[in-house]
């Protein structure tokens, strides 16, 4: 492992790495915040789930900064005692892993539809493509109150799981377009290319070729493609989770937060929605720039 | 292989053949047409014709075992079209191909017949394209191995890669590298091991060393005709260098616009070219040895294939072109040994 | 007076690596009129040469040392600004893919007329005039109407008279012709270079004609620079260096080329490959893959030196002794100094 990597920082990609503020900064940061969200339990200074450690009189106090502060609750609490702060990496955990699992399927769908539309070509390929079509001309956000909205009427009282299911899955369903549509074209070009047609005249399966031959050469531009979703997937979330139809209320993730924290914004506690709020943007810029490294690093013209 | 019919033509225009066994490889008018319309919205709004490409328009050959056929022509005439037809990368709009008696593309399409690719390969013409880049050496050459199931044990892939290697004059440690570790050359070398993996009769060669320098594909050139004097290989070589073909073939079948113009001996095509077209090639080749002596090029331009002169399609820029040859096709003759679709050669006037 | 002289050129690369070397030390002229033939391999550095002279090295390549004179005046070490006058003016270029040498956007005409009024003091009648005049004399047909026509709707070889009319625009005393025939087919191969030959000498125009193709170098040029790995191996005229090459590499790639007049069972081939440049070998280049080498050539790079009719690097060369040299194997016989 530790030669791997190694090699790696000494290759193009992993001195450009080395080279680049922007991308160290940006992974420090990722990391840190993945890794604090991963081991929650054992970062955050307090459960804020857990009912028995909340005492109200602990409600509504400012940063430890502050003269009412105290510095066990080192951000402040909400109205119910949570610490914002262990509030904060559990529901960067909730963001996280929505965020990560939503671009995983996304991913999946998305190359496995492009791949097959790009090489089977004909009625396969126009069907896929027209569907791609429709899906890109309702606004994302739309989409994803469609389908979550449609599963709260359907599930009023729905279990923990299920919630996150359809959470999932309306943010799995905006973001599977873009790489159909990148990988179709990467398949399109390598389908002409000769090793595609030895291949074939040695009699390789339509399926195998595709399998073993093509997808290990469509899949660069969607790793760029994917990091960036992070990103998009993440703050999707938070919006949803915002407008009540996301994550459940009994696991708030920063959107959550930031709804609750936006009926007290007014009357002077800034405290409980803000930080929710800056530590989004932080998650967002760092991955969207490490996907903007990447994709640089990548680019074989900009070498 | 199955065993071949005693029933053959005594002999065959190109020469006498045994009595006993048909050639290995047997064109008969194959044909390919490709569909180039708009696509169906646009053609009926725009109120535009289907639009038909005749990439290869009616060509008959034979190879004999152990013998090359190369097919030289200009962009556009076909050539590559006919290799992909005789590989079953295409199937045919008319005509068959006949591999040792049996019809190929009937063998391609079946399941019981697929086995006929291990005895028809390919190499092309890309050495960058031909190789899959992510694929290790050892996994592209063993490939047609796996895929028919002729070996299994990972051992005994080892050692056959490693042969084969060596049998194009590289090192069987070359197998854990990656394609971009090799220049052009020894990346083609690769592909002929990788074709000859299942130990083919037949092998299609589309411009195998076109992209190589002239040091390298001398290298090449001398590799695969030693290979084929070794295992007894078939070549159809497809190239538009006519140098080339002359150290390689045994027999030249020179291509326009998707047809069969000449097809000779070797000796024959160059001593003595019978067909317009044929001379005018030969005399546009410039010759390393005729320093600072102009040629006379050939007037004019290949036309658009898809929309072809009538009648012979050279005769816009032939010389000896009369009225019959705007309006009818020549057809390939039989003529002292070789065979020319040219009406001026079978009126006499050439 | 030569038209173009390059001394002692070297272009370089730095990378992340070191500094790799691509021409080291390249030394050539180029007389008023005259067709000299770049010919060499692929990695040998002729298409680079070609760029450094036009001044269109891409970065990080640059000229590390060395100087390129034209008409007896420094070109290499120019502004931006005063170098784009000289390129069209001075220097034409004709590239290898007639596709992408013309822009596709704008009609022939407007591209010919553009160049003529950015160099010549004329109007846009007399420019379109000239134009005209241009595209008759490189052979297109109906040139009068075609001049407004776009290069899509122009075959292959018609396009590359089309690059020619350009590159002769502005009158240019040398033009840099990078594979001009490779793209096209064998029979407009012939009209093209026909065609450059013709109009080049009823200009006054000298061409340095850069390709891997020996045939077209024999029939269109006067002299031939062989090159190897970012060095000329050999140099002299067209005869002399195909039929009688001093320079080992230059026998080995005269007589691997198969020819359609002589028939032979086995092609003569150079084993090995030309070196990358990161691995150039110490002393001549060609070392590794030379029949006749002997120990100085490892040791020691040969320059150019008179041959029996051409110039060639080689140490076998009689005229290389010299007594600065390093001790001699005693194995080869060497001539009287």
């Amino acid at each position: 492992m530790k030669s791997t990597l190694f090699k790696w920082l000494d290759s193009d990609v992993g001195h450009s790495f080395r080279t680049s503020p922007a991308a160290l900064v940006a992974a420090a940061i990722a990391l840190v915040c993945g890794l604090a969200a991963l081991f929650a339990p054992w970062v955050a200074p307090h459960n804020p789930f857990d009912l028995a450690t909340l005492d109200l009189s602990n409600a509504r106090l400012p940063p430890a900064w502050y003269p009412e502060g105290q510095w066990t609750f080192l951000l402040g609490t909400d109205d119910q005692g949570r610490d914002i702060l262990s509030a904060l990496i559990y529901g960067a955990r909730i963001s996280l892993f929505v965020g990560l699992v939503s671009v995983l399927l996304s991913v999946l769908l998305g190359v496995t539809l492009g791949l097959l539309a790009g090489y089977l070509g004909g009625w396969v390929d126009a069907l896929l493509m027209r569907l791609c079509d429709v899906m890109l001309s309702f606004p994302a956000i739309l989409i994803a109150l469609l389908i979550a909205g449609i599963g709260h009427a359907l599930f009023p009282n729905a279990p923990e799981a299920l919630a996150f299911g359809v959470l999932i899955a309306a943010i799995t369903l905006t973001g599977w377009v873009q790489y159909a549509r990148t990988v179709r074209g990467s398949t399109l070009v390598e389908r002409q290319k000769e090793y595609v047609q030895a291949a074939r005249v040695i009699g390789v399966s339509s399926l195998a070729i595709m399998r073993r031959h093509v997808l290990p050469n469509v899949l660069g531009p969607v790793l760029v493609l994917a990091t960036i979703q992070v990103a998009t997937a993440i703050i999707t979330e938070a919006t949803l989770s915002f407008l009540g139809v996301g994550a459940p209320p009994t696991s708030p993730s920063l959107g959550t937060l930031i709804r609750i924290g936006n009926d007290y914004l007014f009357s002077g506690e800034w405290w409980i929605t803000i930080f929710p709020g800056l530590l989004l943007v932080l998650i967002a810029l760092s991955v969207n720039l490490l996907g903007d490294w990447l994709r640089d690093a990548l680019n074989p013209r900009l070498r | 292989m199955s065993a071949l019919a005693a029933s053959a033509p005594a002999s065959s225009a190109l020469g006498p053949t045994p009595a006993a066994a048909p050639p290995l490889v047997r064109a008969v008018d194959l044909a390919r047409t490709f569909d180039v319309s708009a696509p169906w919205l646009n053609r009926v709004l725009e109120r535009k014709p289907r639009q038909l490409l005749h990439a290869v328009d009616g060509v008959s050959f034979e190879i004999e075992r152990g013998q090359t056929l190369a097919l030289v022509g200009e962009s556009g005439c076909g050539k590559s079209t006919v290799a992909r037809l005789l590989v079953g990368l295409y199937p045919p709009s008319r005509g068959r191909f006949e591999f040792a008696g049996q019809d190929a593309h009937a063998a391609y399409r079946s399941r019981s017949g697929r086995g006929i690719r291990r005895h028809i390969q390919m190499i092309f013409q890309d050495p960058y394209a031909s190789l899959n880049p992510r694929w290790r050496v050892a996994d592209i050459v063993a490939e047609p191995l796996r895929e028919h199931g002729l070996l299994s044990d990972a051992k005994a892939l080892e050692v056959r890669v490693g042969e084969l290697l060596q049998s194009v004059g590289l090192s069987p440690l070359d197998r854990v590298k990656f394609p971009h570790q090799f220049s052009g050359g020894q990346r083609q070398r690769i592909s002929i091991a990788r074709a000859l993996a299942t130990q083919p009769e037949f092998l299609v060669c589309d411009e195998p060393t076109s992209a190589l320098d002239v040091s390298v594909q001398a290298q090449v050139l001398n590799i695969m005709k030693d290979l084929q004097r070794q295992q007894g290989l078939t070549y159809l070589f497809i190239s538009h260098n006519l140098a080339v073909v002359r150290h390689v073939s045994d027999h030249v079948g020179v291509m326009y616009l998707g047809r069969l113009v000449e097809l000779a001996p070797k000796q024959a095509l160059f001593a003595e070219p019978r067909h317009p077209y044929t001379r005018m090639l030969l005399e546009a080749i410039p010759k390393l040895h005729h320093t600072g002596r102009s040629r006379t090029p050939v007037q004019g331009e290949v036309p658009n294939p898809l929309n072809p002169p009538s009648g012979c399609a050279f005769h816009p820029r032939c010389p000896a072109a009369n009225s019959r040859c705007s309006s009818e096709r020549p057809v390939l003759q039989s003529l002292d040994g070789i065979r020319v679709a040219c009406h001026a050669v079978e009126e006499g006037r050439l | 007076m030569s038209l173009l002289q390059v001394q002692n050129l070297v272009v370089e690369f730095p990378g992340r690596h070191g500094t790799l070397r691509a021409l080291d030390q390249l030394s050539f002229e180029i007389a008023p009129g005259e067709i000299l033939g770049v010919v060499g391999e692929s990695g040998a550095g002729k298409s680079l040469t070609g760029a450094a002279i036009i001044g269109l090295l891409e970065p990080p390549g640059r000229i590390a040392s060395g100087q390129i004179l034209l008409e007896g005046e420094r070109i290499d070490n120019l502004p931006p600004a005063q170098m784009r006058r000289i390129r069209g003016r001075r220097i034409g270029a004709i590239f290898q893919d007639p596709l992408t040498s013309l822009n596709p956007l704008y009609s022939i005409g407007r591209q010919l007329i553009e160049t003529i009024t950015t160099h010549l003091p004329l109007s846009h009648a007399q420019a379109r005039r000239r134009a005209i005049e241009l595209l008759q004399e490189t052979g297109i047909p109906a040139a009068q109407e075609r001049i407004d026509h776009y290069p899509h709707q122009f075959s292959g070889g018609m396009r590359q008279r089309v690059v020619i009319a350009l590159a002769l625009a502005a009158e240019p005393k040398l033009i840099v012709a990078d594979e001009p025939t490779t793209a096209l087919d064998v029979s407009i191969q012939a009209q093209i270079i026909n065609l450059l030959k013709s109009v080049c000498k009823k200009h006054g125009a000298a061409v340095m004609l850069i390709t891997h193709d020996m045939g077209v170098i024999a029939e269109t040029c006067d002299r031939v620079a062989v090159m190897y790995a970012g060095r000329i191996a050999e140099i002299g005229p067209v005869r002399e260096v195909i039929h009688a090459a001093a320079h080992p590499y230059t026998q080995g790639l005269m007589s691997c080329i198969p020819d359609i007049e002589i028939e032979r069972a086995r092609l003569h081939q150079i084993d090995g490959a030309m070196p990358r440049l990161n691995a150039i070998p110490a002393g001549c280049a060609f070392n590794p893959r030379c029949r006749q080498v002997f120990a100085r050539c490892h040791q020691e790079r040969p320059e150019l030196m008179p041959a029996a009719t051409t110039q060639a690097a080689c140490w076998l060369l009689p005229s290389s002794t010299s007594s600065t040299s390093a001790p001699l194997a005693a194995a080869l016989p060497e001539a009287q100094s």
